[in-house]
């Protein structure tokens, strides 16, 4: 499904990822976990496209086709999806012209039908109370004022719309209360199908418990230097990551 | 409401550019002269004042120099343009069916019969200096209201006319001003009386179609006390080899405790000089609202203006003001605080793209004696590239101590973050682009009808995908 090799991506000149290799098969759950400034962030930015990363080599492949080169717009259209740690916000534009445009486009480049504008209302209104979000919320400025889990509600809202076959969930877990992290990550387990894949990248093991990942990576200094399965995630819970530094260390010297 | 979208859906930057032919121009004369004068008056059956009102202000036209600030207008030849023509023989009409088929055509491709009869009350379409087409729903005129095309209300209403016209803006305001005064033709008379309520909009829509033809519409608007109304106008010009200008003049009269609300897109061609002016005199506790759109044009002059006369009275502006490539958009807001407080809000909106000058022109006057005076102002610019230009140049003169001010500006640029959210969605850059606009006038958008408010995004997204993508 998502195959990344080899790949190195710098931001205005610092080099960034040295060599990530990353295979996610469909229906997976990959967790990505690091300490901060381990370039997890950067790596769901270079996947997604982000026009002030460069990549200087490797390859990230999506459904067997090379997808460095294209913008973020063909990436999603061709089922890529990012959830970011930081949504933008976007004033006068309102959730509901938003997410009508957003899934109107992918629909199209994915051969689907036009969108019917009723239904599609429809559905925005039921995944909003879903999420336990007023109708009236998509009359709001996306993102604009939103609080924290407002603003992550959201982007898993726009996940479940798109219909991504890979999505890549950036500290979704950040900045959530107890109940918050609990449908944020109840969205998440509903759009976990068999075909779709997801990357979590985390910096802690906490919503590791709502959803189960199959893989777990540890990402440090711009590169996976250890996989393993679930364990591998309590281990970091109770330990944290220096026992992983000395690793790094001797990957990169 | 499918009616009025597919007419906007159908509007294109070539259907608004895209002249029709015009065999009656071949007689119109170009360059003024008191020759050109007399035979526009007595063309018109005007009384004998208005005559004299036109020859006066020819010679203080003549008198006057051009404006020695702003835009640059030396390009403008002013003997090269005709100042007067109508077509054919037709006259003022108020049955659709009576309008000449090609008449007709330039309208309904401008959706204005659609327009009229799903939202308006009624409404006055100019074409060239002659009315064809005018209208006003019977409700409205029983309860004493007029809406008339200005020559028409000259024959029909001199007395009010007299007492109204040009007492505004005078001939002596400035040199566009005093051509107006000498040449113009044709546009809307309002009279809304004494504590009437004209609920829905009355609508004009105003298109200039012939080679370096001059538009020199008068719109005269007295709303007595207590009434309430509100007017939209829109303009769109063709495009033609030659400059033309435009030198419209609106006046409002808003007496004690009336309201008013005065919308306009104006969307003339690239090669027209849009030197237009707007000017409200606001009586005791009364309202006047612009809602202005300025898209097309080479160069725009325009600075509606708000005198607060009596104590209390209101003014808001809100504007928005696109300039693309080769244009420049040099609008802004006057508000002069004359009563006790007096009250106004500012807020204008500018978009630059592809090299295009927007400039926020600027004058807040506070007279001794204005105590308790409130005004905002608020001006947001958004550059779309690193070639665009955008300013701003406010004048404050400030006479009373007993006032509250607040005046914001700010510049931004697209943000590269938002883009590439908008574009994570599988949003194109394009669309992402027309939607930040779109958001970023949002606020202005929301107070027009909401035909005007659909167009309005229309056009800006026609501007948007026009010249190009966006460096």
């Amino acid at each position: 499904m998502l195959s990344i090799t080899n790949l190195h991506a710098s931001i205005n000149g610092t080099q960034i990822l040295n060599g990530v290799n990353l295979t996610v098969k469909s229906g997976e759950i990959h967790a990505i976990m690091g300490p901060n400034g381990s370039g997890k962030s950067t790596l769901s930015h270079v996947l997604m496209g982000h026009p002030l990363y460069s990549v200087s080599d490797g390859s990230i492949m999506l459904d067997g086709e090379e997808i460095i080169g294209l913008k973020a717009d063909k990436r999603a259209q061709r089922g890529l999806f990012l959830a970011f740690q930081y949504p933008k916000e976007i004033p006068g534009v309102s959730v509901s012209s938003f997410l009508k445009t957003a899934v109107a486009s992918v629909r199209k480049a994915r051969g689907f039908g036009e969108l019917n504008p009723i239904e599609f209302r429809k559905k925005l209104r039921e995944k909003l109370a879903e999420f336990g979000l007023k109708a009236e919320f998509m009359n709001r400025s996306i993102n604009d004022g939103f609080s924290g889990g407002e603003k992550k509600k959201v982007e898993i809202l726009q996940m479940a719309l798109l219909e991504p076959k890979v999505a890549i969930l950036d500290e979704t877990d950040s900045g959530l209360d107890v109940d918050a992290l609990r449908v944020v990550s109840e969205g998440i387990n509903e759009c976990a199908t068999a075909e779709r894949s997801f990357i979590l990248i985390t910096h802690y093991q906490r919503i590791l418990h709502y959803v189960k990942p199959h893989v777990v990576h540890i990402m440090i200094g711009g590169k996976i230097v250890m996989t393993g399965g679930r364990e591998l995630s309590e281990k970091i819970e109770k330990e944290g990551y220096d026992w992983l530094k000395d690793k790094n260390q001797q990957h990169t010297v | 409401m499918t009616v009025t979208l597919d007419y906007i859906k159908n509007l294109n930057r070539t259907t608004l550019d895209d002249a029709n032919s015009s065999e009656y121009v071949n007689h119109a004369k170009k360059g003024l002269s008191r020759e050109v004068i007399v035979a526009i008056s007595k063309d018109k059956n005007e009384p004998e004042w208005m005559l004299e009102h036109r020859l006066n202000s020819y010679d203080v036209f003549m008198s006057k120099a051009m404006p020695n600030w702003g835009p640059d207008l030396s390009l403008l030849d002013l003997e090269n343009i005709i100042y007067y023509a109508r077509p054919g023989e037709v006259v003022s009409s108020t049955k659709w069916e009576d309008v000449p088929a090609e008449i007709k055509n330039t309208f309904e491709r401008l959706g204005i019969p659609e327009a009229e009869r799903k939202y308006l009350a009624g409404a006055g379409a100019q074409y060239e200096s002659q009315n064809v087409y005018h209208r006003l729903k019977e409700e409205y005129g029983k309860m004493g209201v007029i809406f008339e095309d200005m020559d028409a209300a000259l024959q029909k209403y001199p007395d009010l006319v007299k007492q109204y016209f040009m007492k505004c803006v005078t001939m002596h305001d400035h040199k566009f001003a005093a051509l107006h005064g000498a040449v113009w033709s044709g546009g809307t008379f309002i009279f809304i009386p004494e504590g009437v309520n004209v609920d829905k909009p009355l609508q004009a829509y105003f298109r200039m179609n012939a080679a370096s033809m001059g538009q020199f519409e008068h719109t005269l608007i007295i709303i007595e006390k207590g009434g309430q109304g509100s007017y939209i106008e829109g303009c769109s010009a063709p495009k033609y080899e030659n400059p033309s200008i435009h030198a419209g003049l609106v006046e409002v009269f808003v007496k004690d405790g009336a309201r008013f609300r005065y919308s306009s897109v104006e969307n003339w061609s690239r090669n027209t000089y849009n030197l237009n002016t707007k000017r409200a005199i606001v009586e005791k506790d009364g309202t006047i609202e612009w809602i202005g759109g300025n898209l097309g044009s080479g160069c725009t002059m325009l600075y509606p203006c708000s005198i607060l006369k009596g104590d209390g009275a209101r003014a808001e502006h809100l504007g928005i003001a696109f300039a693309n490539k080769d244009q420049i958009q040099d609008t802004g807001a006057k508000v002069i605080h004359v009563g006790a407080r007096t009250t106004s809000t500012v807020v204008m909106k500018s978009i630059s793209k592809a090299g295009g000058v927007s400039v926020y022109r600027g004058l807040l006057k506070i007279l001794k004696g204005a105590k308790g005076a409130k005004a905002q102002v608020k001006c947001d610019a958004l550059l779309l590239d690193d070639i665009s230009v955008s300013d701003t140049i406010p004048d404050m003169q400030i006479a009373e101590n007993d006032v509250s001010i607040g005046h914001e500006a700010k510049v931004g640029r697209i943000s590269e973050e938002q883009l590439f959210y908008l574009m994570s969605r599988g949003i194109t850059e394009d669309e992402a682009m027309a939607m930040i606009v779109n958001g970023f006038i949002e606020p202005i958008v929301k107070a027009m009808p909401l035909e005007y408010a659909v167009e309005m995004n229309r056009l800006i997204e026609m501007e948007m995908e026009s010249l190009g993508a966006v460096g």
